[in-house]
């Protein structure tokens, strides 16, 4: 069985299998961060449940994308980025001093607006990129098990079963983004964040995709970022609606289920937005 | 037809000016066809006389009139296989280092530094090879060589100092910078997507540049290589000083070697006979076309992948 | 609990492995910027007590003979390169507005990668070339023709920055003068290339930087000389000729001489490639 990486890994698996599943997956407490000087979002509180999808909306340059990527700790790597506050992951905080971010994102996986694959790589050393990096996988028997499984996720594999060596760059956009999907899938991951995954595909793969995260939600817990809010109603459970106050910083308006969200919002910024009386 | 309304009163000056552009174009042109016309008609006798076979002859001996390419064909390989092998390992990873890792205050001194190792003068790296590397080679670095490796033909024999290990050191030296500066632009150019793909799966940061990044780079940083490579194979003058300028093929690394431009430099000045004299312009010829070949491989394979990045 | 523990050593075992090649990758890219520091730095120890009044105003002196100096291999060097700036600036300036202006059909493309593949043709092939054209037929070396070899080996390099240079131009500049009624060529010549005058020289200077050093090519063209010589159709002294033709001789005094040559000529050298850089430099962050 393939397995996530260390110490913060293993304490926290072993203590969900004592618990059982517990009702927040990942808890974000009081998050801010900067690229470089510039505040990008300010003071952000929300928690997602564990199987479930949850939308993250907001006109463009509302922050949705930068809060996404602090929650593998990607965002961090932009030069000159900074993140304060908590980001919890089963009970421990992901930004704690000693924990490392490259098994923070072992796993919480991501997925791109554009699609990513490698291009250098075929579809079949695509899909098992990540347990390459751990030295699982050496065998082509290996390999073709976990391609297989990860690609039947991603509604990918009849497509492609005949054509594993091809480069990955030979597929369409819409099946490269599965191709992403069933990457970031294989390496076994409890999150699943999503950062406008269907922006650049047109609508049919984008209604695949769509179909895709109702289905991976049965297992994983999935954050998606969407400037949609059609795609954000169809697909979550769960909304956080952010917007950018006076001063361009990114705060979050308005968290809840998805459909008190869009019939029933608290707040009149949220109700002006998806109402369309913002741009 | 008739003439336009609004006849330009410059036209005559626009027409000359135009005529200038392509008189110095289409002259500059001519200037490097006329650079392989010279050196092929300024070798023909040495072809007419010698034929192929001259590429395969090992004998050099202008006295008696035999003249044999080899010695330094396999000299200027075997010195720039070596120089590009070394060069290739440093130069790549100086440019990740650069690149990738180092913070900027220590990347803009680093880079700098390296890229003004290409602007000292080759005759300064053979005046430093001469006396200052070669002593080295022959007192300390060859011999700790050799107790460990001397059972290998490639470290056997006497250790002069000058020879083909000392030239292929100061040629990768000399190549270094090239190799450094452009697989530097193309790890730069590596779209920021390829770099998080893999860190989102749980990459380290070398794993990250190590398996997306690098190979991402990977045609770019070739080419890098092969005009480096096509800069050992024609460098002359420090090469001259520190190979030991003896034409014979040895298995030895510290043996004395020689290389094309290299005789090309000691004997020229002193060939006394018209075929002594042509056989040295058809080594340079061979030089010429290698270089050409090289450099055009190398050009070709960078365009394409500029031609790639553009199109995403 | 065995599997996790074999987990934890893994990923312990790739956070080392990532520091490490991190490091030596550093280590790579510090070794040749200290091959440099180094070389620098002995040029400097080795070359600094030749440097002397005598050694910059006399010409060489005979084996034996105490003193001597370059002084007529560094005006010969001058003289070289300046004739080589004359022939090679209209020629090299032209041909790159030629490639800016009329630089997206087949023809200009072929030229330019023509041109690229000259520039990494041996300068020693283009001695030879040098010595076909301009030396056999007078059956004379001659500065000349060791400047007609430098040219050939500053022409891409100031194509190519030239026409980089003009493209840079805002079209709004070029537009603007044709608006007022200009011609082409005025426009070209009073307009376009004064605002990218700072970036053509730039590209002038970084091809005498390239020529400066040259050794090859002089061989057998300019060839070198023991005396004062200012006639160009002569064979005439050349600085990175005399430090070689010092370096391989077997008298100590002449290897002194050669140090403190390549001292003089490794500090141009340098001065002209950071003058140049620092040109670049400042163009950029404008």
């Amino acid at each position: 069985m393939p397995i996530s990486a260390d110490v913060f890994t293993a304490t926290a698996r072993g203590k969900r299998s004592g618990e059982g599943p517990s009702k927040v997956q990942l808890s974000v407490r009081s998050l801010s961060a900067h690229y470089g000087k510039r505040l990008a979002i300010r003071n952000v509180s929300l928690d997602f449940k564990p199987r479930t999808v949850t939308a993250l909306i907001g006109p463009s340059g509302c922050g949705k994308t930068t809060l996404l990527r602090c929650l593998n700790r990607i965002h961090e790597v932009t030069r000159g980025a900074s993140v304060s506050g908590v980001v919890e992951l089963e009970g421990q905080d992901i930004y704690a001093p000693g924990v490392d971010p490259v098994a923070v994102r072992r796993r919480v996986g991501m997925v791109f607006q554009r699609p990513n694959p490698f291009p250098t790589m075929s579809i079949l050393d695509n899909v098992v990129a990540g347990l390459r990096l751990v030295g699982e996988c050496r065998s082509r028997g290996e390999k073709l098990e976990v391609a297989e499984r990860t690609l039947r996720l991603a509604a990918l594999w009849d497509e492609v079963k005949d054509k594993l060596d091809r480069s990955g760059l030979s597929l369409s956009g819409g099946q490269q983004q599965r191709l992403c999907i069933a990457r970031a899938l294989a390496t076994e991951p409890e999150v699943l964040l999503m950062d406008e995954p269907a922006s650049a595909l047109d609508p049919i793969s984008t209604a695949k995709i769509e179909d895709l995260m109702s289905t991976l939600a049965e297992r994983y817990t999935i954050i998606v970022v969407t400037h949609n809010m059609q795609q954000a109603a169809r697909v979550s459970q769960e909304t956080a609606f952010m917007l950018a106050g006076e001063d361009g910083v990114g705060e979050l308006v308005e968290f809840g289920p998805t459909t008190e969200l869009f019939t029933r919002p608290k707040d009149r910024r949220t109700e002006d937005y998806i109402t369309g009386r913002f741009g | 037809m008739g003439e336009p309304a609004f006849r330009p009163r410059y036209r005559v000056g626009d027409r000359l000016f135009a005529w200038a552009l392509n008189l110095s174009t289409w002259f500059y042109v001519a200037l490097i066809v006329g650079l392989f016309t010279v050196l092929l008609a300024g070798s023909w006798l040495a072809i007419k006389s010698f034929g192929l076979h001259f590429l395969v002859a090992s004998s050099w001996d202008p006295v008696t009139g035999h003249f044999g390419a080899l010695p330094f064909i396999f000299g200027t390989i075997v010195s720039s296989v070596i120089a590009i092998a070394i060069a290739a390992v440093v130069g790549i990873a100086a440019a990740a280092y650069l690149a990738e890792f180092a913070p900027p205050l220590i990347a803009r001194p680093l880079a700098f530094l390296i890229e003004l190792l290409a602007a000292v003068p080759s005759v300064v790296y053979g005046l430093w090879g001469l006396f200052v590397l070669a002593p080295v080679m022959r007192s300390a670095i060859g011999p700790a060589i050799q107790s460990k490796l001397g059972w290998l033909p490639l470290f056997s024999g006497p250790i002069y100092g000058v020879g083909m290990l000392t030239a292929s050191l100061i040629l990768a030296l000399m190549i270094v910078p090239t190799v450094a500066a452009i697989s530097r632009d193309f790890i730069e150019g590596v779209a920021v997507d390829q770099r998080e793909a893999m860190l989102a799966l749980g990459a380290t940061t070398w794993e990250t540049v190590r398996r997306a990044v690098l190979p991402a780079a990977r045609p770019g940083i070739f080419g890098a290589c092969v005009l480096a490579l096509g800069r050992a194979l024609g460098e002359t003058i420090a090469t001259t000083m520190v190979i030991g300028n003896r034409p014979a093929i040895s298995a030895s690394l510290f043996a004395p070697g020689y290389t094309l431009a290299s005789v090309i430099a000691n004997e020229f000045t002193e060939a006394t006979t018209q075929v002594y004299i042509s056989t040295l312009i058809g080594l340079g010829l061979l030089l010429f076309v290698i270089s050409i070949v090289v450099n055009a491989a190398a050009r070709i394979l960078m365009h394409t992948v500029l031609r790639n990045v553009e199109e995403r | 609990m065995a599997d996790v523990i074999a987990v934890r050593r893994t990923m312990q075992m790739r956070r080392v492995r990532s520091g490490v090649s991190v490091f030596l990758t550093a280590l790579c890219a510090g070794s040749a910027a200290a091959a440099l520091l180094l070389i620098l730095g002995y040029v400097v120890h080795a070359g600094i007590a030749s440097i002397g009044l005598p050694f910059l105003t006399q010409v060489p002196h005979p084996v034996g003979i105490p003193g001597g100096g370059v002084a007529n291999a560094i005006v010969g060097t001058g003289i070289t390169v300046a004739i080589s700036v004359v022939m090679a600036t209209p020629l090299g300036v032209l041909t790159g507005v030629y490639l800016a202006i009329y630089g997206r059909g087949a023809a200009a493309s072929s030229i330019r990668f023509l041109s690229d593949v000259l520039a990494g043709v041996p300068s020693i092939a283009i001695g030879l070339f040098a010595y076909v054209v301009l030396v056999a037929p007078f059956k004379h070396f001659s500065a000349i023709s060791g400047a007609f070899a430098f040219a050939v080996l500053m022409l891409p390099v100031i194509i190519r920055t030239t026409e980089e240079a003009i493209r840079s131009v805002p079209i709004a500049i070029r537009e603007g003068a044709l608006a007022l009624g200009l011609p082409i060529y005025a426009t070209t010549l009073r307009v376009v290339i004064p605002a990218a005058r700072a970036a053509i020289i730039t590209g002038l200077l970084l091809s005498i930087a390239r020529v400066t050093g040259e050794t090859a090519p002089l061989l057998f063209t300019a060839f070198g000389s023991q005396f004062w010589e200012f006639n160009p159709a002569n064979p005439m002294a050349q600085l990175p000729l005399q430090i070689f033709n010092y370096a391989i001789s077997p008298y100590p005094e002449w290897h002194q001489q050669a140090w403190g040559g390549a001292l003089i000529l490794i500090v141009v050298v340098l001065f002209l490639n950071i003058l140049a850089r620092a040109a670049l430099r400042s163009r950029a962050s404008r």
